[in-house]
């Protein structure tokens, strides 16, 4: 077990306190005492489908170390592990290894009052108590400071290749495909990744007029927005939809959006307020 | 008694569902558990708004309120303590709304978990988490209860397919947490509201991701001299790479129990029976059929029986499904366990369950989610026998301290309740048990929904705390 002592020191139990890992999600709070999480990957365990390391482990060095023992994780490349769960945002395959928020099993973090907390298990099946674990994911630092995590892993695929056609309408061939890893389309343009046995990818593809490529298309960098994914036939502008997940890449920066209902905006805030009553970790941060 | 809010509650509700009869309060004093509670009052809401007038007028009687589906629950989750007012939801029952496109529904909680599969299969899809309850567990008890079933090893538990819910808080307000959005603003209260027992409110929409139909399913029986041989079979298909759709594992005793009531064909002389379900595309499940089937002989499999057509395969499942409807032949009771271990651990762990009950003297059988190193150790007893219920509880406790000592966890599907939460601080140090208070502090301030569960005294201050007889104390 990775010896999270010196990371709770360093978080302490008062004043603000701000975290980063590669500094690729936005990095710390400026102004504000910063800390590090401890780095290093624990142990693999391909039969049982779980990773243990520290929270400042990079992703592409996890994604390494698994692809060894033929596995990998759904999370996206760049930056930590830490960082990765804090910000919760899904790459895009999501449609087929789901979202950030189902990878966490069980999570060592340092509270607000510098104690070591342990939250979930390290099980896939396991409701002992109240899923704190799905809480921390997406949740910026906010409730604690990640130190440790075990992770869910999953097994490499056989094959795994990207195809694509044209589609005035991305929902014909979503609807044929069984179970693809990821189908993005721009309005005019369909992109699928398919995995699996390969006579199966091909016979898939040729059932729907699927072309091999190289890769996904480029994504638009202007905003990443989250719709209902009913949305994206409605779409105007230069976009990469990620059909059946409702993540849009868009070349334009997203207007201000829907004010939220006030009471889940209260909820969350009572939420913030129980685990870190004076607001000193990474502070002023809105999630 | 609670005259007031009887009163309060049939001026909002009709007065046939508010009730206060013996039978009805008989009935639901408890749920599938084993324990014994009080119900003062039963309630039947049918909209969100009567939801959230019941929920008021308990709060201003100040009487707990405990939400309940279709009481499968095995760990006392439901069942009311203190004379409680149980809100009953089975009457909220409709499927809203299905997007058979984007693949998603909205249904109302008391919704029969396998009634929303059947709604829905015409489409091509079903709602993956599949409790051996589901022909009468609703969705809102899965939701509470964060449900498993065989097929999580490869879909995950019901938290993987819960999109968003409406849910009514104590102080009466609604909100909707999650949403049709994969990444809606704020923190994820949808992931915490699941698996919260009931404590933190009430929900009273929900909407669950639906899943693809498999275009092929092969389902297999292998059986063994051994059990540990099962069980390391069961690791060796995942350590290579291979994720089936179940893997269900059963003993002999279970076998046989389950042989003589439906008469499958069954191999009664094996020590251990294997039901591995691989689902997909033709090409990969027909070569995961081979190299399991490889993998299985290694392991010392006698015979491998693959199902030949859809009732051959119904036969295999329902065997699984109905085994503890089977145990009744051999003992008139039986307290089902529920803990998790590493997959590797299973042999060692089972090995000990055995041994905790002989020495127990009670007779055990083995029926589980083996993929998932999710035990069910049954114990079956005759609860007239005299000190019988001291060795079950004293057996059940062992069990789970064996579980937790391999590493694994208190429980894997059925929740926590009254019957395990004694035993947090097994798994939990007081600051863990203090993060999960805090977050239900946020959800719930006044203590009222669904009281006692889940957190074990010292850390849920506050709530009252009393615990009936047949809880593990």
């Amino acid at each position: 077990m990775i010896d999270l002592d010196e990371f709770a020191v360093a978080v302490g139990g008062e004043g603000p306190v701000t975290i980063s890992g590669l500094g690729t999600r936005g990095g710390p709070v400026p102004g504000v005492r910063c800390v590090h999480a401890p780095a290093g990957i624990e142990w693999v365990q391909a039969d049982e489908m779980i990773v243990s390391c520290g929270a400042a482990t990079p992703v592409d060095e996890l994604v390494a170390a698994l692809a060894e023992h033929g596995q990998t994780i759904a999370l996206p490349s760049g930056g930590t592990v830490g960082g990765a769960l804090a910000v919760g945002r899904s790459d895009i395959r999501r449609l087929g290894y789901g979202p950030v928020r189902d990878v966490l099993l069980q999570a060592r973090y340092v509270s607000a009052a510098g104690e070591i907390v342990k939250a979930g298990g390290p099980t896939v099946k396991n409701v002992s108590g109240f899923d704190v674990c799905r809480l921390l994911v997406g949740s910026h630092g906010t409730l604690g400071f990640l130190g440790d995590v075990i992770l869910r892993s999953r097994p490499l695929p056989q094959a795994s290749q990207w195809f694509t056609c044209g589609s005035d309408d991305p929902y014909d061939v979503f609807a044929a495909l069984y179970k693809p890893i990821s189908v993005l389309w721009n309005g005019s343009t369909l992109w699928a990744l398919l995995e699996g046995h390969p006579a199966d990818i091909a016979e898939q593809a040729a059932a729907t007029g699927l072309s091999p490529t190289d890769g996904p298309p480029l994504l638009p960098t202007g905003s990443r927005r989250s719709v209902p994914p009913a949305m994206l036939t409605t779409l105007g502008g230069k976009f990469v939809a990620e059909v059946g997940v409702g993540i849009v890449h868009h070349a334009e920066p997203q207007a201000a959006g829907a004010v939220s209902v006030e009471r889940t905006v209260a909820l969350s805030a009572a939420v913030r307020h129980e685990f870190d009553p004076t607001g000193r970790l990474n502070p002023g941060l809105d999630v | 008694m609670n005259d007031a809010l009887v009163a309060a509650l049939r001026a909002e509700l009709s007065t046939d569902r508010v009730r206060t009869g013996t039978t009805e309060l008989g009935l639901y004093g408890r749920d599938a558990s084993n324990i014994q509670g009080s119900a003062g009052i039963v309630c039947f809401p049918v909209t969100t708004a009567e939801v959230q007038a019941c929920v008021n007028a308990a709060v201003r009687h100040g009487v707990p309120f405990v939400a309940r589906g279709s009481g499968t629950g095995l760990a006392g989750g439901a069942t009311p303590l203190d004379r409680a007012l149980v809100i009953a939801l089975t009457k909220m029952d409709k499927v809203l709304s299905v997007d058979t496109v984007n693949r998603f529904a909205w249904v109302e909680p008391g919704v029969l978990n396998l009634d929303l599969t059947r709604q829905v299969t015409k489409y091509g899809l079903h709602f993956a988490p599949d409790p051996s309850s589901q022909q009468s567990c609703s969705i809102g008890g899965n939701v509470a209860n964060n449900s498993g079933g065989p097929h999580c090893l490869s879909d995950g538990v019901t938290a993987a397919h819960i999109l968003a819910m409406e849910v009514v808080l104590s102080d009466g307000s609604v909100v909707n947490l999650g949403g049709e959005q994969p990444e809606p603003d704020g923190l994820d209260l949808r992931g915490a509201f699941v698996g919260s027992e009931g404590m933190f409110g009430i929900a009273t929409k929900v909407c669950v991701r639906l899943t693809q139909n498999a275009p092929a399913v092969r389902t297999m029986l292998m059986d063994f001299g051994t059990v540990e041989a099962g069980a390391q079979t069961v690791s060796a298909i995942i350590a290579d790479g291979m994720v089936p759709a179940a893997l269900e594992m059963m003993d002999q005793l279970c076998v046989q129990a389950v042989e003589a009531y439906i008469h499958a064909g069954l191999p009664v002389d094996a020590a251990a029976v294997l039901l591995v379900e691989v689902a997909g595309l033709p090409h990969g499940l027909e070569a995961d059929v081979v190299r399991i089937v490889e993998i299985g002989k290694a392991h010392g499999a006698g015979t491998v029986r693959i199902a030949q057509d859809e009732a051959e395969r119904a036969l295999l499942w329902k065997g699984r499904k109905t085994a503890f409807g089977a145990i009744a032949r051999i003992k008139p009771n039986y307290y089902l366990h529920d803990t998790v271990v590493p997959r590797r651990k299973l042999p060692e762990v089972l090995r000990e369950v055995y041994a905790i009950c002989t020495r127990h003297n009670i007779l055990v059988m083995n029926v589980f989610h083996a993929g998932d190193g999710n035990l069910h150790p049954l114990l079956v007893f005759d609860k007239r026998e005299p000190g019988v219920m001291e060795r079950v509880h004293a057996a059940g406790e062992e069990i789970v301290r064996a579980s937790v000592a391999a590493g694994g966890v208190l429980s894997g599907e059925h929740g926590i309740g009254l019957e395990k939460r004694d035993f947090m601080p097994l798994m939990f140090a007081p600051a863990d048990l203090a993060a999960q208070a805090a977050l239900r502090r946020a959800f719930e301030p006044t203590g009222l929904a669904n009281p006692s569960k889940v957190l074990p005294s010292a850390a849920a201050c506050g709530d009252v705390q009393h615990v009936p007889e047949g809880a593990w104390v």
